[in-house]
């Protein structure tokens, strides 16, 4: 008697479930029909969103039968989490911005449809335009996965006004006399703390957590996190070591740094010097303070520059796939390269002229986009790659953490990420 | 057909005119009231808890690689993983210290304030209200405004710094991060179980105290004598929630530490997340879960069975 109130009560549940599973079946519906995608990118600034629906208002009136094309901005610092958790609860967008550091890992998948045949075969596209140096993270077998959209080197932008205050000699003046380092870098942030009380410079994005930022500043040691093959940590090598002692004495003995747990923004005005992207000179407010642009100090090694790289890759499961590489091939022509190099630097050669970028750049000066853009470009060693690097870079920050006290041994610390992370590079 | 039915049909045997009996009877009409009621719920656990629970299991005997699209049986792979994986030993650690002060200092702190604002006295109205108001406030939105207060020059260092304390910088030291994490999910859920203890408190009958009174008993006396006993099914309750709740904070760790300085406050949740969504290791974060469901059953259940040893009445 009770059993069969038991399977009655199941029956009533399972009938829930079936009905609530057939009202899921539909969507797949209407695919000859009008077509809309979806793309993630990281940005939700207005002028970067403005820029791209405009490109896409312009493809769907020359393509009526794709009627939406929407941008869907993902938080920054869980860019990478949100979009795999979207592939993985089957709510995959028809196209992915991805990062530098998670290009191994969606490149090598077979997540991303294979993209250089079709470029190619685009009236006007010019593939060969495409500097090769830009293309090859993005590659795999010869075949190319993602369009390398954005290739963003690192500079310093500047807050002269801070700088003065503090007597200090501007960046562009110490250019001038050949004395653009690390060294006079830091003694001028430091002196620009000591003075106003601001921060002197920040590594935007670090925080004490992104540590693949602080390639920014180890490169100028000729230091590196890994060997380029992947499989040995560079952590523990000579080079990091003082390239790390001398961050080290920089915040915690000179504060030309803002510790951990402190936060100072740039284009809020909180602090002097930044090292980050050209894409971040959207944030810059006019009539703010005095700014500029300069490339990165020089290290002991010279100089140098660091990329980061984002491309935009088309998913292969996406019931929409053609339409969405059609539409990236429309994204990226010269024309639309042309206009969004003002915030994403294209791998086009022939765009890549200061005089080029000038007409886009309102905001910047033809020196400054030779020095740092241009240059940065063709010169520039990209931030820290390596397939599983979500597994790697949490390891490193943990095997970091020690470090970020004033009384650490830099050398001991360094030579413990290597223990952390060198069974993971060796896999 | 049950024994009411029968009866119903014995008490029936009088003459019924020929007529066969209506198959909705009134008490068959109950019944359909009262699944119908009960429906919305039952489809939401059987969609939202039975079926992922069962997917659980089963994905976690599976290498999922989501960017490949790939989905391999791996049998009980991912459970031999646990007995090799490193992170597992410090992460059940900071997971146990972790629970362990937060129902500790949570129940305290909870019991106390119930106590003092169970006076008669004029403003504890006011009191309640302040010390209950942050659960209702968005748990992120909390945390986030926690975060800034905890910073290196932020609000607490200030308030130390203006009686000539140098404050340590809370989120970055291995004890103080782990002392904040603690402190502010205590403070955001205190208010909860201040009120379950206040319920119960109120529901102690004041002749007990009286005659407590009389025979001379004190007031810490009749505070463990009668006070205790007679709310201990509060107190099972409010302890059950607390280490369940405590074995499934996400949002603290995610938005003040991100598991660190180190591993010190990557708690099971934490870590399982990690695993699953950043490492892209679903099977065995789904493997991670379980380890989490049978931690939190068992606690759960070792609870509900030292009930008898503690609980005086139950109603």
């Amino acid at each position: 008697m009770r059993t069969g109130k038991g399977v009655r009560g199941l029956a009533v549940a399972l009938a829930g479930v079936l009905a609530l599973t057939a009202c899921g079946g539909g969507e797949e519906a209407g695919q000859d029909g009008p077509t809309s995608l979806r793309m993630t990118i990281w940005s939700a600034n207005e002028a970067h969103l403005k820029l791209f629906n405009e490109i896409a208002d312009e493809y769907k009136k020359a393509n009526p039968g794709v009627t939406a094309i929407t941008f869907d901005p993902l938080p920054f610092e869980n860019y990478t989490t949100t979009l795999t958790t979207q592939i993985a609860g089957g709510n995959a967008p028809d196209l992915a911005w991805v990062f530098e550091n998670s290009a191994p890992d969606f490149v090598a998948s077979g997540a991303l449809l294979p993209l250089d045949d079709r470029l190619k075969k685009v009236d006007g596209y010019g593939y060969d335009d495409l500097s090769p140096a830009t293309l090859k993270l993005w590659q795999n077998d010869g075949k190319l996965f993602a369009y390398p959209f954005s290739t963003s080197p690192f500079g310093v932008f500047v807050n002269t006004d801070l700088l003065k205050k503090a007597g200090q000699k501007t960046p562009a003046e110490l250019i001038a006399g050949g004395q653009w380092n690390w060294d006079n870098a830091l003694a001028a942030a430091a002196a620009v703390q000591g003075a106003t009380g601001r921060a002197g410079l920040v590594i935007r994005d670090f925080d004490y957590k992104g540590w693949d930022n602080l390639s920014t500043f180890w490169t100028g040691w000729g230091a590196q996190a890994w060997s380029a093959d992947g499989r040995s940590c560079g952590f523990a090598a000579p080079e990091m070591v003082d390239a790390m002692t001398t961050l080290h004495r920089a915040i915690f003995t000179a504060k030309a740094l803002p510790g951990p747990g402190t936060t100072a923004d740039f284009f809020a005005g909180d602090a002097a010097m930044t090292v980050t992207q050209i894409s971040r000179a959207s944030l810059l407010k006019d009539g703010g303070f005095g700014w500029d642009l300069v490339p990165l100090p020089a290290g002991p090694k010279g100089n140098y520059s660091v990329v980061g790289q984002a491309g935009i890759g088309v998913m292969k499961k996406s019931p929409h796939a053609d339409e969405a590489a059609d539409f990236l091939a429309f994204l990226t022509n010269p024309t639309n390269s042309a206009k969004l190099a003002q915030f994403f630097p294209p791998p086009r050669q022939s765009l890549l002229t200061a005089e080029t970028l000038a007409k886009t750049n309102p905001k910047l000066k033809p020196e400054q986009l030779q020095k740092v853009v241009i240059d940065g470009i063709t010169n520039g060693v990209v931030k820290p790659n390596h397939a599983g690097q979500a597994e790697l870079s949490q390891q490193v920050r943990a095997g970091l953490d020690p470090l970020w006290k004033a009384d650490a041994d830099v050398r001991a610390v360094l030579e413990g990420v290597c223990t952390k992370i060198q069974p993971l590079l060796a896999k | 057909m049950s024994q009411t039915d029968t009866r119903v049909d014995r008490v029936g045997a009088r003459p019924t005119l020929g007529r066969a009996r209506p198959y909705w009877t009134t008490r068959r009409r109950d019944q359909l009231t009262g699944y119908l009621f009960i429906a919305p719920q039952l489809l939401g656990s059987a969609v939202f808890v039975i079926l992922p629970l069962i997917l659980v299991v089963w994905y976690s005997l599976h290498e999922w690689n989501v960017l490949a699209g790939t989905f391999e049986f791996v049998g009980t792979e991912n459970y031999s993983a646990l007995a090799e994986d490193t992170n597992l030993g410090p992460v059940l650690r900071a997971t146990g210290l972790f629970s362990v002060g937060l129902v500790v200092f949570n129940l305290a702190l909870a019991l106390l304030l119930a106590v003092l604002l169970n006076q008669k006295l004029r403003g504890t109205i006011v009191f309640r209200t302040l010390f209950f108001s942050p659960v209702v406030v968005s748990l992120v939105a909390w945390t986030i405004v926690w975060g800034f207060l905890l910073q290196d020059n932020g609000g607490i260092n200030g308030l130390l710094d203006t009686i000539g304390v140098d404050g340590p910088n809370w989120l970055r030291g291995e004890t103080t991060a782990m002392i904040s994490v603690v402190v502010v999910q205590v403070f955001k859920n205190v208010g909860l179980n201040m009120v379950l203890f206040l319920a119960a408190l109120q529901g102690v009958p004041a002749e007990l105290y009286e005659a407590a009174e009389v025979d001379g008993a004190g007031r810490l006396r009749q505070f463990r004598r009668i006070t205790v006993p007679m709310i201990s099914p509060t107190i099972l309750l409010t302890s059950i929630i607390t280490v369940v709740g405590s074995l499934q904070v996400f949002a603290q760790i995610a938005v003040l530490t991100q598991g660190g300085p180190g591993t010190s406050t990557t708690v099971l949740v934490y870590y399982l997340y990690q695993q699953a969504f950043q490492f892209h290791h679903f099977g065995y974060g789904a493997t991670l879960s379980i380890v989490l469901f049978g931690i939190v059953l068992a606690l759960t259940v070792l609870q509900w069975q030292m009930r008898r040893r503690w609980v005086h009445h139950e109603s």
